[in-house]
């Protein structure tokens, strides 16, 4: 069962938060260990494991970009493991130079400037990969994927990169 | 036992038997600690004859090595330091470099851990204790106090736990409660509990943020309240940040005034639990005045010291600086600014400390919650999801993984398997590879924590799989399953894919007792128990005795052949030996009968073991393995 059917939704990618939480909070509501103190041991194995799918459905399901993802896996585009060579040359000049950028930010707020750019791009690049899913386009779900998946670490970077900019600088 | 690790996770072989017993909640906190009891949805504190909730985390042995809780053995600590120990929770899960010294001496007497088990012991009443042990002493007087009050046989709790505890500090907090009879329905996170019992008495709704300074342990939960609904949606914490560490701050300062006075102190682990125990007084005071002054007497030799509330704030400024730290990363892990949080709820003694709350109202914008008795919250929040538990209810509770856990690999570096902030319980996969031709063993080591380095994670267990089958390196694909339950606990199995067949490890952390430890200290314990308590242990050795039996039936069933016809005679009798011992009403000989039985099989679980490994990765020829790796 896919993470979609497990939580009852449709597979898409404009997915409505307050809708996944509802259907999340019902599946726990069954499945929930808490709801199975009190069962023989088989029930409980059962619950455990049909929570643990349910939870692993949610957090995978309520982040845009790593559903993104899921939904190019059910369509059948694989992505790369971490670590593995990335074969987008403009995708590689990019990250070269935003990290260039990153490392050289000596203010909070030019670091906040360059987060808010790369969520507008992960913004396009979801609008985009909205048509590309529909036209089955792999090739270019694959590229996009990609794209998203890099936009995301680059946020991280700027989230850790922003806590040592605080701890260095003065009290705020 | 060890032929019971053989049986999957979550399976237990006999049902737990006197459904109608009733289960309370347990606060087990690092300074005091609290149980209490909820019929239908209205959580009560239970109390002394003298009306009093709160039980001191303290324990003391008399002349004769029984053991004495909660006040009378803190007026022991005062007289003889030598004979008590307090906030023994900070020890739990904990090796000798977690400790922290004061002015170099602890205010435990330690010795390091016996074997590959690294739990520190403590030196009281003339005998090293593991800290679990010093633990089930408190939880039994909690559960006594319950029985009194409440008439009956209480034999299942909720115990809390700080959030941010780790696999192996919540694995002793569990093998203290099974060691005082208790069984532990659910670990519940403090901050969890907590918010639990404010949000069903004040129906409030929306972001809440719990503020969790205890003792020992700092808490700091983001919660999604809704219609019955508690979803924790990040957690961070410092399990060595504490009230305590303020009364260390004090202590310090006054045995460096009495240095520059020229009273030479020779510091032992005495004098400086007499120096904390005032510091701890003068602290108090200061939430109510602005200075107060304590006299010190060490060694015949006494000292006066004045302490304003400007020097403490000053004293303890950073602590409270970094706890706001932690606060403020918790939101951004949520992604979430301090606007959007409805409330703060204040939890733990130490958030009377006025300057906490001047930091929390800075860092919110708004003054926090504090309507609720921050000693007794915890464990009112237990209480409910202990009725929750057996009684059933609407409310849910979704809580999340505290800690990152991963693998090392290559160079050092931890591979994150489950991210902190997980919700649980939550089973994630990840694949590895060989990277040797015709390698055959990988080793796993299983880490935990936020750093990039294996090394500077905690180590929670390392295993070896063996029996992979030759191949190129790189083809084998060795798939590691991490299966974290809903106590936050974790279960690691590793198999090797291309065979299909699933071979498990279970692991306990480095820090866990083993059962022959346990077995250990429940024979201490027995010298001087009550006699309800012998029955109790009976019982459970029984219960024990009785699982392990029926684990040896089915390993015989299965694998019968692995034995020679001396081996299998050998261990009929010693199971024959058991049978009747179970029958009979002598714990010992049940206790010796099985330990006689599990060094007998210990030989056929490892064959056991080396041969459910071996089929699970020779099903096939090296040549249909490339076959299939390669498609």
């Amino acid at each position: 069962m896919d993470h979609f059917a497990r939580l009852g939704l449709e597979a898409t990618l404009e997915l409505d938060g307050a809708a996944l939480d509802k259907a999340y909070f019902a599946a726990q509501r069954r499945w929930h260990p808490d709801r199975f103190v009190t069962r023989p041991a088989e029930e409980r194995a059962r619950a455990s494991l049909e929570a643990a799918a349910v939870n692993d459905a949610y957090r995978t399901l309520r982040e845009p970009v790593a559903r993104a993802v899921y939904l190019g896996s059910l369509s059948g585009v694989e992505m790369p493991g971490d670590g593995r060579t990335i074969d987008d040359p403009d995708l590689l000049m990019q990250a070269m130079e935003d990290r260039e950028e990153l490392a050289e930010c000596a203010a909070i707020e030019r670091v906040d400037a360059l987060a808010s750019r790369a969520r507008d791009t992960i913004a396009r690049e979801l609008a985009a990969l909205g048509g590309f899913l529909l036209h089955d386009d792999k090739g270019a779900i694959r590229k996009t994927l990609l794209r998203l998946r890099y936009l995301e670490k680059f946020l991280e970077e700027t989230r850790a990169r922003r806590i040592n900019l605080e701890r260095v600088g003065p009290a705020r | 036992m060890t032929l019971l690790q053989i049986h999957e996770p979550g399976e237990t072989p006999l049902p737990h038997e006197g459904e109608a017993a009733l289960a309370v909640g347990i606060d087990l906190g690092t300074t005091n600690s609290v149980v209490a009891f909820a019929r239908q949805s209205k959580p009560a504190a239970l109390h002394d004859e003298t009306g009093r909730a709160m039980v001191p985390s303290v324990v003391a042995w008399d002349e004769v090595g029984r053991a004495i809780v909660g006040e009378p053995a803190r007026a022991i600590l005062a007289d003889t330091p030598d004979r008590a120990v307090a906030s023994v929770k900070r020890l739990m899960g904990r090796g000798l470099a977690d400790v922290t010294a004061i002015a170099g001496v602890l205010p435990y007497k330690i010795e390091s851990g016996a074997g590959a088990h690294d739990m520190v012991r403590v030196v009281a009443g003339g005998r090293a204790r593991s800290p679990v042990e010093i633990s089930a002493e408190i939880l039994r007087t909690l559960k006594l106090r319950a029985e009194a009050a409440l008439e009956k046989p209480v034999e299942r709790a909720v115990v809390t736990v700080p959030a941010y505890f780790d696999d192996a500090a919540r694995t002793a907090t569990r093998d203290a409660a099974r060691l005082a009879g208790l069984e532990v329905l659910r670990l519940v996170n403090e901050p969890t509990a907590a918010a639990l019992a404010y949000g069903l008495d004040r129906g409030a709704e929306g972001l809440y943020a719990v503020y969790d300074l205890g003792g020992g342990t700092f808490d700091f939960s983001l919660l999604h309240l809704e219609k019955g609904v508690f979803q924790v949606l990040a957690t961070g914490g410092d399990t060595a940040l504490g009230g305590d560490d303020f009364d260390r701050l004090i202590a310090e300062r006054m045995l460096s005034e009495r240095k520059h006075d020229g009273l030479g102190d020779v510091l032992d682990t005495a004098t400086v639990k007499k120096a904390l125990l005032l510091a701890r007084q003068m602290k108090e005071q200061l939430s109510e005045r602005d200075q107060t002054s304590g006299r010190l007497d060490l060694a015949g030799k006494p000292s006066f010291h004045a302490l304003t509330r400007g020097d403490f704030e000053a004293l303890i400024a950073p602590l409270v600086a970094r706890t706001v730290e932690i606060a403020r990363s918790v939101l951004l892990d949520a992604g979430k600014v301090p606007a959007d949080v409805a409330g703060v709820v204040l939890v733990g003694g130490s958030t009377r400390t006025l300057l906490v709350r001047q930091a929390v109202d800075a860092a919110f914008g708004r003054p926090p919650l504090t309507d609720i008795d921050p000693d007794e919250v915890v464990a009112l929040g237990a209480a409910l999801q202990a009725e929750a538990l057996t009684g059933g209810s609407d409310s849910l509770l979704l809580d999340v993984n505290p800690l990152s856990l991963g693998l090392e690999t290559m160079g050092g570096v931890v591979e994150k398997i489950v991210p902190r902030n997980t919700p649980v319980p939550v089973q994630l996969a990840q694949e590895f590879t060989t990277y040797q031709d015709g390698q055959t063993a990988m080793s796993i080591h299983v880490v935990q924590g936020e750093r990039e380095m294996a090394g500077d994670c905690r180590s929670l267990a390392r295993f070896e799989l063996t029996g992979i089958p030759p191949m190129t390196a790189g083809a084998a694909r060795i798939r590691v399953v991490f299966a974290v339950d809903a106590d936050s606990l974790l279960t690691v199995s590793a198999s090797e894919r291309t065979t299909g067949i699933e071979q498990r490890v279970e692991v306990k952390p480095s820090y866990g007792i083993d059962h022959d430890e346990m077995a250990d200290m429940l024979h201490a314990g027995l010298d001087h128990a009550e006699d309800d308590m012998m029955a109790r242990l009976l019982a459970e050795s029984r219960v024990d005795a009785s699982r392990a039996l029926l684990a040896l039936d089915g390993a015989l069933a299965a694998d019968g052949d692995l034995l020679s016809a001396t081996e299998k005679s050998e261990i009929d009798t010693a199971a024959a030996r058991l049978r009747a011992a179970v029958a009979a009403d002598d714990r010992n000989e049940i206790g010796a009968a099985a330990e006689a039985l599990e060094t007998l099989s210990k030989t056929f679980a490892e064959r056991r073991m080396d041969r459910g490994i071996r089929r699970a990765l020779s099903g096939l020829s090296v040549g249909e393995l490339e076959r299939r790796v390669g498609t």
